[in-house]
């Protein structure tokens, strides 16, 4: 890469740290206990905003894993999951009621929260409807993972998203608090992704699976991205560019080998597809606080308002992390 | 008093290593630890207290440890010497680490060692035979001077490295040694390791040594040779290293597997898998049979890993896994076979060729209206839809999906020059390509469709040029597909022999003979249809030589039964 190009980038990843210190401001500090957090916990960050059902689960998810501590930003929620967090003994709470799409979706807050508690711990940056799943998750806790990663010093870890539906239409099992999302989101879309290389961030630019095949048959290249770097080993000088798909310094992003061996890498199941998610679209919709002018969300009430199936005969049911890594989703790398 | 005295080395997780020395010291093993001296002073201390209801565990010198440094050595020789000082019914000093675990009952160590008395367990080999070789060093490890940290330091160290190689700086071994590298865990009879701590010459060789990059792995292994009369080059650590050299760590879930690996001491092991310390540090039952150490039922698992890391699966392109070009370790999955101008000059190609082999045999994937699967499915493995513009968005990656998503079953599909063209190069520098190819066939529908004459002129002048630019990249010398190319005269004149030639290579054919064959169609006035276009002033030539007169002669015959090839 030439020195100006580089320059240009740190000029870039300045300026969003930047714009993260002044949307600080939009930050309302509503329960602190950063107090508890120790040199070695991980952290989780998440922006919230109405999901209080998915919540007990996703808290406990993440616990039985391993994570320390959660930072999350409340997006004026009026479901209750405000109160319900700031129950919660290791969550730290901010609120915002700012406009979601000028903090960039979240990315500002989270990456001002980071910047400032995060140094030095790994941490996973998720949405309440994303489970990472890596290598040996059903044998080994998250700590493993990292310490195997500090120990090859490697500071990022990819986990491409992996959209989730029921069989049948996506209304017709209710969710229920604190249940799996995965025992109704149980398909998933195995071996129709496209890679393209983004050669200025260095990262891999991923489209494909059930949104690609279904909302977006015409326009491909609308259909969203799934390539993640959600686990990181922060430094204050790091920030994310947009959503967790990619990151400055641009070096964090090359999470995938190119002479032909793998790295390790795991996958973010996307339980979005339940039956909370026509009103959640319909809000959001109304609200037009999301990506491109909500374009996703408009494909998805077009095309989900006829015939609102995502399974096709070729759907995958999940069994657990061996078969994603057997499918080719996700890799061992040389981890064993 | 056992003979067995163990002296670890410990910088990290001292609770787990305080679990071990016990274990050793319950068996009545002496253990002279040595910590590094990174470890803050109020933590060593109170490592130091928790242990100081053993007698015979002692604790010596600190020196700093930095990976790849004389630190290690120095504080094994150290340590060594405290051993052997203290504990003179010692007979063999078994080198481990803080990380290390004992996986087989102590007592079966002690009686193994106590039946080789002579015997010193050292990997030691010489630099030439081994593979080993971190940031492209072997020789040079001991050649070249080494002052700075790699780890921490690496632009430095290179530039080191880089001037010495430039000016030809080179060290002479000190008399004349033959260096030899190996396992840095070792366990050597006192004879051995006293004579070589005890070395008038010691200081030559420590000075010699000290500037040798990575000491740790070419020391004692080195000295042994002087002055061994027994050495059995290997470690009775089990030991697995990365494709960096970095030692594999062991988590709860390789216990089955280390039960059955018979090696008596296991190395790195997870500070935190807790089964692992329970199930044989506590656990009298998880004692194993009396055999020779056998670590080969693991090797195979690690050398996966690194096959994995380094190669990759072929074919597959995910998100930690994207090669650049010409970097695949093959471009797709496996073998599949590739049509142009079968479906066109025979009437029931596909049919035929599913019923004489197993493959599955699809229409025109790259067709401009969709990709025409199999059985006329809609989706395919992998839930790959038919829409062609989700295929073309990626049409490369849309073949290598499927192949990829097929795995185990051979895919047959058809091409043609009205396809989707963006795959050629990939196909023809993919050695998994088997490419079949009646140049000029497509003509035939032309012949046979009811078009305008100026459409079917301008279409066959485009499709011409596009099969004639596809035929260029699949003779390029770039080529790795097997590609086989008949002009269509060439190919009706016998096709018995191809085909025949193709299904073999498919292999896995139903028949061993050719028992039915494929129905040509019609190719009556075909001839007369060529020489319409030549005088339209377009030169079809990739027919070959098609005499008019053909379909004049066959015209003659009453019967109106496409002709049948046999």
């Amino acid at each position: 890469m030439g020195i100006i190009q580089s320059y240009r980038l740190r000029l870039q990843r300045k300026r969003w740290r930047i714009r993260a210190f002044r949307k600080r401001r939009e930050l309302k500090r509503v329960v602190d206990r950063t107090s508890q957090i120790r040199d070695d916990d991980i952290l989780l960050f998440s922006t919230q905003r109405n999901e209080r059902i998915r919540l007990p689960y996703f808290l406990e998810y993440y616990r039985d894993m391993g994570v320390g501590h959660f930072f999350i930003v409340d997006n004026d929620s009026d479901d209750g999951s405000h109160s319900y967090l700031i129950d919660q003994p290791d969550v730290s709470l901010w609120s915002s009621q700012a406009s979601y799409r000028r903090s960039r979706f979240g990315v500002d807050w989270l990456n001002w929260l980071q910047m400032k508690y995060a140094h030095g711990h790994w941490t996973l940056t998720v949405d309440p409807d994303e489970f990472l799943v890596y290598p040996f998750c059903d044998t080994r806790p998250l700590r493993a993972l990292t310490d195997w990663l500090d120990a090859s010093s490697i500071k990022s870890f990819s986990a491409m998203l992996l959209d989730m539906y029921p069989k049948g239409r996506i209304d017709e099992q209710p969710y229920r608090a604190g249940q799996n999302p995965m025992e109704i989101a149980s398909w998933f879309d195995s071996g129709n992704y496209t890679i393209s290389r983004n050669h200025k961030f260095t990262n891999l630019w991923i489209q494909g699976g059930p949104r690609a095949r279904v909302f977006f048959p015409d326009t491909p290249e609308k259909a969203p991205a799934l390539n993640k770097v959600p686990l990181v080993k922060w430094d204050k000088r790091y920030a994310y560019v947009s959503s967790t798909h990619m990151l400055l310094p641009r070096g964090l992003n090359q999470v995938y080998d190119e002479w032909g061996g793998e790295k390790a890498s795991g996958v973010l199941l996307h339980a979005k597809f339940l039956d909370t998610f026509g009103a959640k679209a319909a809000e959001e919709l109304e609200r037009n606080q999301h990506y491109a002018a909500s374009v996703e969300y408009k494909a998805y009430a077009e095309r989900l308002k006829d015939d609102p199936q995502l399974w096709c005969k070729w759907s995958e049911r999940y069994i657990n992390w061996r078969q994603l890594e057997i499918l080719g989703l996700m890799s061992k790398g040389n981890w064993a | 008093m056992s003979g067995v005295g163990i002296v670890m080395l410990v910088h990290t997780a001292l609770a787990r290593a305080e679990q071990v020395a016990r274990h050793w010291s319950a068996a009545g093993c002496p253990v002279v630890i040595h910590v590094d001296k990174g470890v803050p002073r109020r933590t060593y201390d109170t490592f130091v207290t928790s242990l100081g209801d053993l007698p015979k565990v002692k604790f010596s010198n600190r020196y700093r440890c930095e990976w790849g440094t004389w630190g290690i050595v120095a504080a094994s020789q150290s340590a060594s010497e405290l051993m052997l000082a203290s504990f003179p019914d010692v007979r063999h000093v078994y080198l481990a680490s803080g990380s290390c675990l004992p996986l087989r009952p102590v007592e079966e160590l002690i009686a193994y060692l106590a039946a080789r008395p002579q015997t010193d367990f050292i990997e030691s080999a010489t630099t030439s035979d081994v593979p080993w070789t971190v940031g492209g060093l072997d020789e040079e490890r001991f050649t070249l001077r080494f002052p700075v940290s790699w780890k921490k330091n690496r632009y430095l160290f290179d530039r080191f490295v880089e001037v010495q190689r430039r000016f030809g700086l080179q060290r002479k071994m000190p008399n004349g040694v033959i260096p030899h590298m190996g396992s840095q865990w070792w366990c050597l009879s006192r004879r051995t390791l006293s004579a070589i701590l005890q070395d008038p010459e010691r200081r030559k060789y420590d000075r010699f040594f000290r500037h040798v990059w990575i000491p740790d792995e070419s020391y004692f292994q080195t000295l042994a040779r002087l002055y061994s009369s027994k050495i059995e080059s290997r470690s009775l650590t089990l030991s697995k290293f990365d494709f960096q050299g970095k030692p594999h760590i062991f988590y709860d879930d390789h216990l089955q597997l280390l039960r059955r690996s018979d090696c008596f001491v296991a190395r790195k092991i997870w500070p935190y898998a807790d089964r692992l310390y329970e199930a044989f540090l506590t656990d009298p039952s998880g004692a194993m049979k009396r055999t020779e150490p056998n670590p080969g039922k693991i090797d195979r698992i690690f050398a996966k890993a690194v096959e994995r890391r380094t190669r990759g699966r072929s074919g597959l392109y995910m998100q930690s896994r994207f090669p650049n070009e010409d970097w695949e370790n093959g471009v797709t999955a496996a073998p599949y076979s590739m049509f142009q101008g079968f479906s066109e000059l025979f009437e029931n190609f596909e049919p035929w060729l599913a019923k004489a082999t197993e493959a599955r045999v699809h229409g025109h994937l790259f067709a401009p209206d969709r990709a025409h699967y199999a059985e006329g499915q809609k989706t395919l493995n992998g839930a790959q839809s038919d829409s062609a513009i989700l295929r073309d968005y990626s049409a490369k990656a849309f073949l290598t999906n499927l192949i990829w998503n097929t795995r185990g079953e051979r895919q047959c599909f058809q091409f043609g020059p009205a396809d989707n063209q963006d795959i050629n190069w990939l196909v023809a520098k993919d050695p998994n390509a088997q490419v079949s190819v009646i140049t000029g066939a497509w003509a035939v529908p032309l012949f046979r469709s009811n078009l305008d004459f100026v459409e079917i002129r301008r279409l066959a002048a485009r499709l011409q040029q596009i099969e004639s630019k596809h035929m260029d990249v699949l003779r390029s010398p770039y080529r790795k597909a097997r590609v086989r190319i008949w002009s269509m005269a060439e190919f009706i004149e016998a096709p018995m022999e191809p085909l025949q030639g193709i299904l073999d290579e498919i292999g896995r054919t139903k028949l061993r003979r050719l028992a039915e064959v494929p129905q040509m169609v019609d190719l009556n006035g075909f001839g007369q249809f060529l020489q319409n276009l030549k005088n339209q002033g377009m030169h079809p030539y990739l027919m070959g030589d098609f005499p008019a007169e053909r379909g004049i002669a066959a015209t003659a015959k009453p019967a109106r039964k496409p002709y049948l090839v046999r």
